[in-house]
């Protein structure tokens, strides 16, 4: 990275070589653009700095007006690992995974379809999954709720499953379909007629050049379906199925607050997917205006 | 004309449908049938348990007019939305122009960017539900020692209490969470306008603030179009930031309309639909915007 850092370095100082008491204005308007991006950036990681703080605060520490933690509490990790929260990470871990599957096999064929062949409904379901992406849950709360209500499905995992893979398939659908369409239709035509059979082309030659594709469709779904509270705070009714988010969120109402275990819970929540999503920013923003700008 | 036996010619009709049918079957089940219960729902009678009481007519839609907070509600969820997205919108761009500076370190800022976008909403809502806390609150704390804040503990140091500073803070969070996308998004329309156009509005002496309006910002524009209406349907829909932090209180003061069906859904679950089906309707009309929007772009493209 300092490598590609360097090179633009270069070029302004280069423009100003003729003028040489120009020469130290770049840097100073850099120092202020630099900084200010710096200042910025601590803005947006600020309050889940805090989190980490919060989190690491003694129990007697917590009403204290105190900018940082005397003592951390590590230990913090601990009690929340033991404790009933674990069960709701759980129930947030079948959520996320089983919508991720379901989402992948439902996707895949559709979009790998969608991309190689023309066919009667092709634009109707393209458009269909367009509008899809343009719903939220939130919007058709009520429906859900009674519709899941009729099914017997309340309380349940699998209705969360149902319904955030049903959200985020447009999105999975949208990248899949522009890789695949992405690849040579040859290459796959290649490994045909070298005997590799139809599902040999596709799985040994098709679907690893589309693996990033692959990648940041898992990884969205996942995010999303781990983040997701509406449908879930709507669907669930006994706590032990409720899923983190949910259990986290009932906590603040109650007087006697564990605020660390809050807290911890929160990390835990929140860390790992922003990692995770760092991985696939950047192709995350074309899956999502996809529809548009196609 | 290929000649096809009648057999093969309806194996391969149904080809498509073995491929693409499981997503339909799945939008099908997930999408438009809450809608169909949810349109259904909102003429008929319910108990808040779910208990369905006979067909209701147009009742619900009429109790739902005439509830004393409903104007209100519908005012805010407007201000609501215009004022996120529009503070959205112009402080992204402000940020996608900076970030696309090249200065050392560009990557790793930028990455922090994305936090808020990552970060589930809810819990983003908890902390800030925490660092406006009277007492104990960080954000207070820091005002307090600036000097702005008198004291900590007492009214003034409970912003969320009261409606008039409550509303400007749930903006201003969901500004916050709204300002990764926008900015990304912006950031990848500024890497399309080539360096070319640039290079000779400079030549012919155009100045920077020329530049930005007549070129950056027209060339913008199709990016822009979309991240906005995608940040409408979000904050349209939006619900954990106002839930978290104020649970639309104090009395509907800072409900939005997403807010006042999901309390309605305690009491009355016909009433409920009716609001939802209001909301639906003006997210249909959102749609259609987008879809004509998405197809000029594509035939400007």
């Amino acid at each position: 990275m300092t490598v590609t850092e360097a090179r633009p370095r270069t070029v302004p100082a280069r423009r100003q070589a003729t003028t040489p008491p120009g020469r130290a204005l770049p840097s100073v308007k850099k120092v202020i653009v630099a900084a200010s991006a710096y200042v910025i950036a601590f803005v947006f990681v600020f309050p889940y700095l805090v989190m980490v703080l919060t989190a690491l605060r003694p129990q007697d520490e917590l009403r204290e007006a105190t900018y940082l933690p005397e003592t951390f509490a590590w230990s913090n990790f601990v009690t929340f690992w033991s404790g009933g929260l674990v069960q709701n990470l759980g129930v947030t871990l079948q959520v996320a995974a089983g919508s991720t599957i379901l989402v992948l096999l439902v996707a895949l064929p559709a979009a790998y379809y969608t991309a190689r062949h023309d066919f009667k409904g092709r634009t109707a379901f393209l458009i269909l999954v367009l509008i899809t992406q343009m719903f939220q849950p939130t919007a058709m709360l009520v429906g859900i709720y009674r519709e899941f209500s009729q099914l017997g499905l309340v309380d349940s995992v699998w209705s969360l499953i149902l319904v955030n893979a049903g959200f985020n398939l447009a999105f999975a659908v949208w990248i899949l379909n522009a890789y695949f369409a992405s690849i040579p239709r040859e290459l796959e035509e290649a490994a045909f007629m070298d005997g590799a059979g139809r599902g040999g082309a596709l799985f040994r030659v098709t679907l690893p050049l589309a693996m990033p594709g692959v990648v940041t469709a898992l990884i969205f779904t996942f995010i999303a379906a781990w983040n997701e509270f509406v449908v879930a705070l709507t669907l669930t009714t006994s706590q032990e199925n409720q899923p983190l988010p949910v259990a986290l969120n009932s906590f603040i109402g109650q007087y006697q607050v564990d605020w660390q275990n809050l807290f911890a819970g929160s990390v835990i929540a929140t860390i790992p997917v922003i990692i995770l999503f760092a991985l696939i920013e950047r192709k995350v923003v074309g899956g999502l205006t996809a529809g548009a700008v196609k | 004309m290929q000649q096809t036996s009648p057999l093969a010619r309806a194996g391969r009709a149904l080809e498509p449908l073995a491929w693409v049918g499981p997503a339909v079957v799945l939008i099908a089940v997930v999408v438009v049938w809450p809608v169909i219960v949810m349109i259904q729902s909102s003429f008929l009678k319910i108990s808040r348990f779910g208990v369905v009481r006979g067909a209701n007519g147009v009742d619900n839609y009429t109790k739902l007019f005439a509830e004393p907070d409903f104007g209100g509600v519908m005012i805010r969820s407007l201000i609501w939305v215009v004022a996120v997205v529009g503070l959205t919108v112009v402080l992204s761009l402000a940020l996608a122009q900076l970030f696309n500076q090249r200065f050392p370190g560009r990557n790793i800022a930028r990455w922090a960017l994305i936090a808020p976008w990552a970060a589930s909403v809810l819990m983003t809502a908890i902390i800030f539900k925490w660092m406006l806390d009277p007492e104990v609150g960080l954000i207070n704390m820091i005002l307090h020692d600036l000097g702005i804040l008198d004291a900590m503990g007492g009214a003034d140091a409970d912003p969320l209490g009261k409606a008039s500073t409550a509303f400007p803070w749930l903006i201003g969070v969901a500004v916050f969470v709204s300002l990764p996308f926008t900015t990304y998004a912006l950031l990848a329309g500024l890497a399309t306008i080539p360096a070319d156009v640039y290079e000779a509005a400079r030549m012919d002496g155009a100045s920077k603030a020329r530049i930005y309006f007549s070129i950056t910002l027209p060339l913008l524009r199709p990016a822009l179009t979309v991240a906005m209406l995608i940040n409408v349907m979000n904050v349209f829909n939006s619900f954990p930031i106002i839930w978290v932090m104020t649970h639309g209180q104090p009395g509907y003061s800072t409900a939005t309309s997403t807010i006042f069906m999901y309390i309605l859904k305690g009491s009355d679950i016909g009433e409920s639909a009716a609001m939802s089906v209001v909301n639906f309707g003006m997210v249909v009309v959102l749609v259609a915007v987008f879809l004509k929007v998405a197809r000029w772009n594509r035939q400007v493209a």
